[in-house]
């Protein structure tokens, strides 16, 4: 009786268990339920805030925490025809363009971006996926380059537009960061990796880095900026390649 | 006040066989039922996370070369994916469980852990940390009521610390564990002692280790609490301790659900949803 009862109970434990994992999937592609679990996004990104402040650093490491060897991710040669001439004279044609709700919109060269108020950290890349990697970056301060083009007081966003593709249909990659993030003193545009010019595997000629997120917030391949007023009108909607496909924008997490 | 009402029943004199005992209050069984969904929730989207960098590591980096554990797949001579599994660099072959196995299509495929562990089943990392990131918070609201009425309730004491005298008769307690009958009529009167220190550990120890070693892995909280890092010795150790800390969860259930299957499961099943417990026949064994 008990052992018959214990082995029905067992049967039931694992009947349940398969009824809900195949629940589970049904479930992550239910709008009411996937809406909710997205409510969470919100509540991270406040909480966070509050806690870290406006300023807080990212750690920094030393030259012999350096990673040997820093994996590329994503796009290691964009593989799109207005990139390979840029290439081809080691980007002396390349122009950032800085647009948007901005009151001077500006434009440019490698040479002007490495003249303005520069930073170097050796900082920890930390990928969505899970693993980090430690690199040495050099950049113009993106709070320099903001006081050059000076944002209008309704603009909220600065967005990246970028020359690669990882989409099938040739979707570009973009991503965007709130002004907050923007000001922060260790959100750079790096032109330099490991005391050498950017490599095209990490996004020659200009890659983001923004410290306290994840790596697909951090564009590489740089094309043009825009500072907006909202997201909704660019992409998908969402404010990011990987936004559009599900991830949060809001990466801290 | 109604929280009272174990009391009575535990500390009078010895329930008589065949009597039922209150023994769980509404809240506590509440927050039982509510953890075990949760925290299967947090392992099936967890491993899916896992799942999109199948490996751990120790420190700050993850260098491919010094991982302490990876799951892989690698074609073998005749076409077929195997799973290989290296721990502390040990290959083992775990073909159809971890590094290759079924996916939800049928075909055999490259993911660390199979599909009946993740959720969803598909790889699809996004929405796993969609279920992640908002049953932590679940946890730890869950946590924060039960352990803040066991505090209130002054539970903690009678119900989990176990007493000098308790930690005295460990020996005694762990011989009994070796008789079901003695064990059974054992489970009526209480926590024992064992059961006592596997809840401690579990819910000031190993909670709080996979709460803390979550938020290391956040960037922007290291900013904040950059001792998160100091104390886990890096992101990357804090990631293995974060695997850990869950493999000792699933265990502790093992053992748990094992243990409900000795003493009787219908009668403790019952007692964590009624709150009532009956009192064995006292049994020889």
């Amino acid at each position: 009786m008990n052992r018959l009862s214990r082995r029905r109970f067992l049967r039931h434990l694992l009947t349940g268990s398969a009824v809900l994992l195949s629940g589970c999937d049904r479930l992550s592609k239910s709008r009411w339920f996937t809406d909710m679990l997205t409510s969470a996004e919100s509540l991270n990104r406040t909480l966070h805030h509050g806690l870290a402040g406006a300023d807080s650093m990212a750690r920094e490491y030393t030259e012999a925490e350096l990673s040997p060897q820093f994996p590329s991710n994503g796009t290691r040669f964009p593989g799109t025809p207005e990139y390979q001439p840029l290439i081809m004279n080691g980007f002396r044609d390349w122009r950032l363009e800085v647009s948007g709700a901005a009151v001077r919109p500006t434009a440019l060269s490698l040479e002007e971006l490495r003249a303005l108020p520069a930073r170097t950290q050796i900082t920890r890349h930390d990928c969505v996926e899970g693993w980090s990697a430690i690199a040495k970056w050099k950049g113009a301060r993106l709070g320099a380059l903001l006081d050059l083009v000076q944002p209008t007081p309704t603009a909220r966003f600065v967005v990246f537009f970028c020359y690669d593709s990882l989409d099938p249909r040739g979707d570009r990659y973009y991503e965007s960061i709130d002004l907050e993030d923007a000001y922060h003193p260790q959100t750079i545009l790096a032109y330099d990796w490991n005391d050498q010019r950017l490599p095209v595997r990490y996004g020659a000629p200009l890659r983001l880095r923004v410290e306290r997120q994840l790596g697909y917030k951090m564009a590489k391949y740089i094309r043009a900026i825009e500072v907006v007023e909202r997201l909704d009108g660019i992409g998908g909607g969402r404010g990011g390649y990987w936004e559009d496909r599900g991830y949060a924008w809001y990466a801290g997490i | 006040m109604a929280m009272d009402a174990p009391d009575v029943a535990a500390r009078g004199s010895p329930p008589a066989p065949g009597q039922t005992v209150y023994r769980y209050p509404l809240p506590v069984r509440i927050s039982h039922w509510l953890n075990l969904l949760i925290l299967l929730t947090l392992l099936g989207s967890g491993l899916q996370i896992f799942n999109a960098h199948p490996a751990l590591y120790w420190g700050s980096r993850s260098d491919p070369d010094r991982a302490l554990l990876s799951m892989a797949a690698r074609r073998t001579t005749d076409g077929s994916l195997e799973g290989v599994t290296t721990v502390l660099g040990h290959e083992f072959v775990t073909t159809g469980v971890l590094g290759a196995s079924k996916g939800p299509s049928g075909r055999v495929e490259n993911r660390g852990f199979p599909a009946w562990a993740t959720i969803p089943s598909s790889r699809w990392l996004a929405m796993g940390r969609r279920w992640h990131f908002f049953f932590a918070w679940l946890l730890v609201i869950n946590g924060l009521v039960y352990v803040g009425y066991s505090l209130a309730c002054r539970r903690h004491r009678r119900e989990l610390f176990p007493n000098r005298g308790e930690l005295r008769a460990l020996g005694r307690s762990l011989r009994t564990h070796l008789h079901p009958g003695a064990l059974r009529s054992e489970a009526a009167r209480g926590y024992n002692v064992l059961q006592k220190l596997s809840y401690v550990i579990v819910v000031f120890g190993v909670l709080p280790l996979v709460i803390l070693t979550g938020l290391t892995m956040s960037p922007w909280l290291d900013s904040a609490f950059p001792w998160l890092l100091d104390l886990f010795d890096g992101r990357q150790s804090a990631r293995t301790l974060h695997f850990v800390g869950a493999l000792a969860l699933v265990l502790f259930t093992v053992v748990h659900v094992a243990m409900l299957l000795l003493v009787g499961p219908v009668n403790h099943l019952r007692a964590m949803i009624t709150g009532r417990l009956r009192v064995p026949q006292e049994e020889r064994s």
